[in-house]
């Protein structure tokens, strides 16, 4: 359950941050991702995908979330 | 000598590593790489921020190097304590050339060494009741200092002293912030750890201290300097800058920095962070926090500044971006009369590197502005993102060594043959002693700044003064001394 820092880009899009392992990575997809949801599965641009529980409404970025790692892509 | 191939790059790193025994070699396999700008992503092609390997010689420092060394140490208003034996703290005292004003001794305190010297008793009995009797001695001795912070070197973790509830404790008696620093030199595989842990500290013990707080008048242009040393005067050279555009620079981290500035940094609009590997950190934590943006920028060599000051200003509102527009054209006869003397003099030459931060990327414009080609570059203690952020800036096929050993380095350097090496104090005499020319770039050569346009005047001329120097026709290196010599050195070795 890695602590992942979420912030978005100049293009919109959601940028994913885990500190420990320097990991910087824009998110493809988001599952729900509509401001009355928010979370479900993100899929990032290297092909790894986390799942964040989906919240009512869209977080206040940038903010630190709990993800849990569904795939490492490799 | 031509550009080396991709092939024959790779090839020499093959040969590079022949030499180790096989874990060794598959482990040091992984650092380095072949510049491949196609890439996206740095972790397909190079690992970094590993422990070194053992036997190996490597440069890297330690935590404790981090966060008092580099980040702690600059912010000129504070005593921060090297709390451990005399040695840590004794033997890097000043040696970083981060400028500041003020009256050293007074109300400054940068290149002062003040330190617990830890002896056997207080190693077996603890140190915490000499760090308080210490803290209080400062009280007395330095009453214009605006707080202490304690850089725990190696013992202070082993032998479990509570620091903490020391700080606390004098914070209440002497009213000032007291920052305990838990950046033990063991923690973590080199500076970097140390400069995370400086961050975090920062966040807990400084940051907050003026929330709520709105007597400090803010204006829409207020911005912090963050990740500028002030090495020989680097952030006064970028500080002039910024302020002819129009923007109002409330804090400087941490180069002639001061506690005060830390604490007000929570009420600008814009991070402006330069050395991202030592503080992106905080600035993520204020984005987080305080939602104040962050960008990164660079400010060696006019193509840069000219790219940064435009991407700044577009934070900003047309004043601003007309103060950028103004600014690079007021410099511009002053940099292009710089290019004009200096290029023709240092066209085609080719440079390697080995640094740490920030530099191993950001210099690399300024070095392309003076027609100079960088085909070698690594870092001691970057981190992924470093080398994420250093692919598209280095040529195909380029050489990049991540905390690249002296033996590897050496001989990268005979088979590269580069007209200039910037690297370290530890690589500079034995480079020089086979006849390259070298810039010490930790700390300018005791030259500087750098930054900026002033900056990048004296750049050019320390790079010209260098490679051109007619000392190097007088050394004969090893490998161009003929024949009969070349025997006796085998005889003699
Ligand atoms: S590793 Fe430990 S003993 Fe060595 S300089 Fe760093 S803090 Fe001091």
């Amino acid at each position: 359950m890695p602590s992942v820092m979420l912030k978005k880009n100049a293009e919109g899009k959601l940028v994913f941050y885990v500190p420990k392992k320097d990991l910087e990575e824009v998110a493809e997809t988001v599952e729900f991702d509509t401001p009355e949801k928010w979370g479900g599965e993100v899929l990032l641009s290297d092909g790894s995908k986390y799942y964040f529980e989906p919240i009512d409404g869209q977080p206040d970025f940038p903010v630190t979330l709990r993800a849990k790692r569904l795939d490492s892509g490799e | 000598m031509a550009a080396l191939t991709k092939e024959e790059t790779e090839a020499l790193i093959q040969e590079v590593l022949e030499i180790y025994p096989e874990q060794a070699r598959k482990d040091r396999a992984k650092h380095l790489a072949v510049n491949d700008q196609s890439l996206e992503k740095s972790n397909k092609c190079i690992t970094s921020n590993r422990k070194s390997q053992p036997g190996v010689m490597t440069i890297r420092g330690c935590a404790y190097a981090g966060s008092k060394g580099v980040v702690w140490g600059p912010i000129k208003d504070m005593i921060h304590i090297s709390h451990g034996p005399v040695g840590c703290g004794q033997y890097s005292r000043a040696g970083r050339r981060n400028y500041y004003v003020g009256t050293t001794g007074i109300n400054t305190f940068g290149t002062m060494n003040f330190t617990s010297d830890f002896t056997e008793k207080d190693i077996v009995f603890g140190g915490d009741k000499k760090l308080a009797k210490i803290m209080t001695e400062i009280e007395q001795l330095f009453p214009l200092n605006k707080g202490i912070s304690i850089q725990s070197e190696c013992p202070i973790g082993l032998i479990g002293d509570d620091i903490e509830a020391v700080a606390k404790k004098a914070n209440k008696e002497i009213g000032k912030p007291v920052v305990p620093v838990r950046c033990e030199g063991f923690r973590g595989v080199s500076q970097s750890l140390g400069h995370h842990i400086a961050n975090d500290a920062i966040r807990d013990w400084v940051l907050e201290n003026r929330d709520g707080d709105e007597s400090f008048p803010t204006t829409p242009y207020d911005v912090a300097v963050i990740g500028d040393y002030n090495i020989g005067g680097d952030a006064w050279a970028s500080r002039t800058l910024l302020e002819e555009m129009g923007l109002r620079v409330v804090a400087q981290w941490s180069g002639d920095g001061t506690i005060a500035e830390m604490e007000k940094t929570p009420k600008v609009k814009l991070n402006l962070i330069h050395c991202y590997r030592s503080m992106n950190y905080i600035a993520r934590h204020m984005e987080e926090k305080y939602k104040i943006p962050w960008i990164e920028y660079n400010f060696f060599g006019p193509t840069k500044i000219a790219e940064s000051l435009r991407k700044i200003a577009a934070l900003f509102d047309e004043t601003i971006q007309a103060g950028a527009e103004k600014v690079i054209a007021k410099y511009q006869a002053e940099y292009d009369a710089v290019i004009a003397k200096y290029k023709p003099r240092l066209q085609g030459k080719r440079v390697m590197l080995y640094v740490g931060g920030l530099r191993p990327r950001h210099v690399i414009g300024a070095y392309e502005d003076l027609g100079m080609e960088v085909v070698g570059t690594g870092y001691e203690f970057g981190h992924n993102d470093d080398y994420d952020r250093t692919i598209k800036e280095m040529g195909n096929a380029t050489l990049i060594y991540d905390d690249v050993t002296g033996y590897e380095f050496e001989e990268f350097v005979k088979r590269v043959q580069p007209d200039l090496i910037g690297s370290g104090i530890k690589e500079k005499y034995i480079f020089q002693k086979m006849g390259i020319p070298f810039r010490q770039m930790h700390s300018w050569d005791y030259s500087g700044p750098y930054h900026g346009y002033d900056g990048f005047a004296i750049f050019a001329r320390d790079m010209d003064m260098t490679l051109n120097n007619p000392c190097w026709k007088q050394v004969k290196v090893p490998w161009k001394t003929d024949d009969t010599s070349k025997v006796a050195v085998a005889a003699g070795a």
